[in-house]
């Protein structure tokens, strides 16, 4: 197991490597550096060369990249040109926020998607089963700016239950956040609802048939033991896995649900520093969603194996 | 212990189990009755498709949602099962009910430690707590003999081997001494040496548990190890019911005739006989015959018999028969002599001394990140032209991977390979067309060797343009030719696989293989998933058709009755290494090696009068990736000399003609040791 730990691990360096490597060469070839953004379309050319030097943008491209990711690791991330602020406070608290949302939605629609998943199963082709597929499916094609749209106008608007808006300022606490992540939670819960369902009905249809459950029951064991002890730990092992990997997509990748709700998460971070042009926010942020999704992966992974004897001892 | 007149302790009446399909409702199992006394043991046969299993799950009340008892009396202790709330249900299963499956890697749970598993039922139906339950299945695993119990509870299924497993599922099942014991082909899934133990076993835990077993399986020798009383099903209803000797020695039914005649039994004679065959297949049960359902394929039907169907009534004592006409039925022997014919001389000697394929040394080595899997160690084979080599030898010995490396989809690692004296590439890709069309192979699993999207026709035609060189009008007309060689009809051509029967699947393989004009064919497994009626007209085949080709057979099986049927020249491989080879006759008689010997002695002889020696190996195969040094089947030998087995790689020991043994011991030491025949005393002589 350890060793099966420290294998993911260096996988994990090498995938963050190499990500680095494509996120600091796509930032460089973008058009215009950053001497210009910071100094402006008007500035001299002599300025721009100077403040290249000073910022060590003159450099050869190996040794930038270099320097770069030395300081990123060494929690150096810069300073954001179009913020004019350093970069890592504001990565952090984007972070601390989309965690926060990321939180209630995962409470949201796993608990319920692994229900619904159960539910369908155990009532195999009959109309419960049909409603939840079809119910959970149809959310899937829905785009986020629709449901949002949806949500907003019903329980914003009509119900006035939530607010339509959630630019929570800075240094929220939880508690007090917490309506505001109401509906953007349910938007994202939406779309993800469906995938849990399908995974955990297919499985334990799939385990319900095993030879095991068979074996369960011939024993006399009451049915909600056969349940729990034979066939969720078993049929959970697929749907813990795509849950976990969610997790990265649930925390870096929600950006339109962030801007239909105006939700500072880092999702919309990014997707301003692409507009601003703003390399270094760009870089540090790009880097980070891609450690998520990674760590994710990897947690996905030891889930896996440890939930399944089958790997852990071979 | 045959039916007394006590009470019987399970007993079925006039049962009757529906399921209902997108084909309507199919009346699986018809009007069924059968009786099992305390310590009694029913053996359930029948071929797939008969309701064996359908009946005994029924009777437990164990059904798909779509399957649905509609009449009958089910009493076990003279309580009526049907009427049982499930709570009542549950309250028996488990407790007065106990079961074993074939498979036993499947019937447990992956993910719980085998302890727990077992710890449930002590817990749910004896009200131990946990540490009760604990000690009562360790005393339970001990009773199945199992080694070191502690260790075992602590392990999950995937660690510990079939034969293991089956004692776990088998001390489940026996933990509250339940009154009912159904056993659903338990050794099916194991190997013959691990059978044989598990086997023992289970007669030994008969006499000192109180249950009466419902034992089902379509293995007629492994009745003759258990049962008492032996029920034939065919298509939904019990065709015949006796005590076993009476079955075996005078059956009252042709299915049961046919049946014992359509598998191959142990003569070592140079004379190759056919097999008993069963025209046409088990009817669909929403399609069954007006009269008799086993006229339509009897070979004593009379037209009366397809007028009303005949009930299975007492004709002899407690002897049943759904015959008609059971008066004309001939003694096995004298139906046996009548119903087939010899087909082909053994041919031990090489014709013309040409040797078609031959393996020299072969080794094919895998590396693997702990070390490396000695798959095939050191292997030397000879076929000739026209003969067929036997390769036998159980799971894990390599005998598969020694036909991958001939035909190159595995390359060797070591040794040469040879046809006709010409050394082999090592792979497929290497290869001219014309070895190519030289060796063909038919593999186990049909449905996985055939492709699903394309016709019968397409399938045969393929190696005919490829390797025959013929065009699609030729390529036509000669697999329309290979068709009816293979006695499948015309209509078949445009037919796709899913559309066939198992039988007939292969029955297409070897069609398939037979069209390149092969020297040799290697068989891999072609019978071993079928029923045993197809197995036998599969032989046939296999045969008549080495008539009129003259072609090679490489055929390997793990079972010994069909390698000693077919085969000229057996070999027999443990662990990469051929133990000993020789003239089928040779081999199978005295000196053997002894694996040879313990293989030999286990596998169960349909014949309830011969007692077997019980010579049995302790463990399983060892993995390839840890041959024991020495001789490798020293730890598992039962005549292991001691350290010079241990240290020493045996001699090949040369006897009569080209008989060779791997083996420490002498051929006339061996002899001695092994004078008495495997086969002891029948009762019949004394």
């Amino acid at each position: 197991m350890a060793r099966f730990i420290l294998r993911r691990l260096g996988f994990m360096v090498m995938t963050v490597l190499l990500a680095s490597i494509i996120i600091f060469w796509a930032t460089t070839v973008l058009p215009g550096d950053l001497a210009s953004q910071i100094l402006g379309r008007f500035a001299t050319e002599e300025a721009k060369s100077q403040l290249r030097t000073e910022l060590g943008l003159d450099r050869p491209v190996v040794v930038q990249y270099g320097s770069w990711l030395g300081n990123y690791v060494q929690g150096d991330w810069g300073k954001s040109p179009s913020m004019n602020t350093l970069v890592r406070p504001i990565v952090f608290e984007r972070l601390s926020n989309s965690l926060m949302l990321a939180v209630v939605a995962f409470a949201m629609y796993v608990p319920l998607g692994i229900l619904l998943g159960l539910i369908a199963a155990l009532r195999k082709n009959t109309w419960v089963d049909q409603t939840i597929s079809v119910g959970s499916l149809a959310f899937i094609g829905l785009p986020e700016f629709v449901s949002g749209l949806i949500l907003i106008a019903i329980f914003a608007i009509q119900l006035n239950w939530f607010p339509a808006q959630s630019a929570i300022p800075p240094d929220t606490s939880f508690i007090e956040a917490l309506p505001y992540l109401i509906l953007p939670a349910i938007t994202v819960a939406l779309t993800s609802l469906a995938y849990v369902v399908r995974m955990t009905r297919s499985s334990t249809v799939d385990v319900l048939q095993m030879d095991y459950v068979r074996t369960a029951n011939l024993k006399g064991l009451p049915p909600r033991k056969v349940l729990f002890t034979h066939v969720l730990r078993n049929s959970l092992l697929p749907t813990v896995t795509v849950v976990a990997i969610g997790i990265g997509w649930l925390i870096g990748g929600l950006i339109v649900t962030e801007s239909v709700y105006g939700y500072p998460g880092i999702g919309r971070l990014l997707l301003f520093a692409i507009q601003r042009r703003d390399l270094v926010l760009i870089q540090s942020t790009a880097l980070l969603i891609v450690l998520i999704y990674v760590v994710a992966n990897l947690v996905a992974d030891i889930l896996y194996a440890v939930l399944n004897p089958r790997i852990r001892y071979s | 212990m045959a039916a007394s007149a006590s009470q019987p302790v399970f007993e079925i009446e006039g049962l009757c189990v529906d399921y209902t399909t997108e084909l309507g409702v199919l009346h699986a199992v018809r009007d069924v009755s059968l009786a099992i006394h305390e310590h009694e043991s029913f053996g359930l046969v029948g071929e797939s498709g008969s309701g064996k299993s359908t009946l005994a799950m029924g009777a437990i009340r164990y059904l798909a949602q779509n399957g649905r008892v509609t009449d009958g009396s089910v009493r076990l202790n003279g309580v009526e099962l049907l009427g049982l709330s499930d709570k009542d249900l549950r309250a028996l299963w488990g407790a007065k009910i106990g079961v074993v499956y074939q498979s036993p890697l499947s019937a447990l749970n992956p993910s719980i430690v085998i302890g727990k598993q077992l710890a449930e039922v002590a817990r749910q139906h004896l009200g131990m707590d946990a540490s009760a339950a604990r000690g009562r299945v360790q005393e339970m695993l001990t009773k199945v003999a199992m080694p070191d119990p502690e260790a075992v509870m602590k392990r999950y299924p995937h660690q510990l081997s079939g034969g293991m497993l089956q004692r776990c599922v088998i001390a489940m099942a026996l933990m509250t001494n339940p009154s009912l014991l159904i056993m659903d082909e338990p050794t099916t899934a194991l190997d013959v040496t691990t059978q044989a133990v598990v086997l023992d076993l289970v007669a030994e835990l008969k006499r000192e548990f109180d249950s009466a077993i419902l034992y089902i399986t379509h293995d007629l020798g492994v009745i003759t190890k258990i049962c008492d009383r032996v029920g034939v099903m065919y298509a939904g209803e019990f065709m015949e019911q006796a005590e076993l000797k009476e079955l075996f020695k005078r059956p009252l039914h042709p299915y049961t005739l046919d049946l014992l005649g359509c598998v191959p039994h142990f003569d070592p004679t140079p004379q190759k006989r056919s097999l008993v065959t069963i025209p046409g297949s088990i009817p669909r049960v929403d399609h069954l015959p007006p009269g008799c359902i086993f006229a339509p394929r009897c070979g004593f039907v009379e037209e009366a018999c397809t007028q009303a169907r005949p009930p299975l009534v007492a004709v002899d004592g407690a002897h049943l028969s759904a015959c008609r006409r059971w008066q004309v039925v001939p003694p096995p022997a004298e139906y046996l002599r009548a119903a087939t014919e010899a087909v082909r001389e053994v041919q031990t000697e090489c014709v013309a001394r040409e040797v078609l394929v031959a393996a020299d040394d072969t080794q094919v080595h895998f590396k693997a990140p702990k070390g490396t899997v000695r798959a095939v160690d050191g292997v030397d084979l000879e076929v000739c032209v026209g003969q067929t080599l036997g390769v036998v030898g159980e799971s894990g010995s390599g005998k598969t991977t020694v036909a991958r490396a001939i035909i190159g989809l595995t390359p060797r690692t070591g040794g040469d390979i040879r046809l006709r004296g010409d050394s082999l590439a090592l792979s497929t890709a290497k290869r001219p067309r014309s070895t190519l069309r030289e060796i063909q192979m038919v593999f186990q699993n049909p449905d996985a060797s055939l492709n699903p999207t394309r016709s019968v026709g397409d399938a045969i035609m393929r190696p005919l343009a490829l390797l025959g060189g013929l065009d699609r009008r030729q390529a036509r007309d000669k697999a329309l030719e290979l068709l009816e060689s293979v006695s499948l009809p015309a209509s078949y051509f445009d037919r796709l696989p899913h559309e066939l029967s198992g039988g007939e699947k292969q029955r297409v393989a070897i069609a398939r293989a037979f069209a390149a004009e092969p020297g040799i064919i290697l068989c891999d497994e072609p019978i071993s998933s079928l029923d045993v009626s197809v197995q036998g007209s599969l032989m046939n085949l296999l045969m008549k058709l080495q008539v009129e080709k003259q072609t090679s057979y490489l055929f390997i099986s793990h079972d010994l009755s069909a390698v000693q049927h077919l085969s000229d020249v057996i070999a027999v491989v443990y662990l990469g290494h051929v133990m000993e080879v020789g003239d089928a006759t040779t081999v199978l008689t005295p000196p053997f090696h002894p694996y040879t010997e313990a293989l030999l002695s286990a596998v169960p002889l349909a014949d309830p009068d011969v007692k077997q020696k019980p010579i049995r190996l302790s463990g399983s195969v060892p993995s390839a990736m840890n041959v024991p040094p020495g001789c490798r089947f020293h730890p598992r030998c039962p005549r292991n000399l001691g350290d010079i087995c241990r240290e020493q790689e045996p001699p090949w020991r040369v006897g009569e003609g080209d008989h060779r043994i791997y083996c420490h011991i002498p051929l006339d030491e061996l002899a001695r040791l092994q004078a008495e025949t495997l086969v002891l005393d029948t009762e019949e002589s004394a």
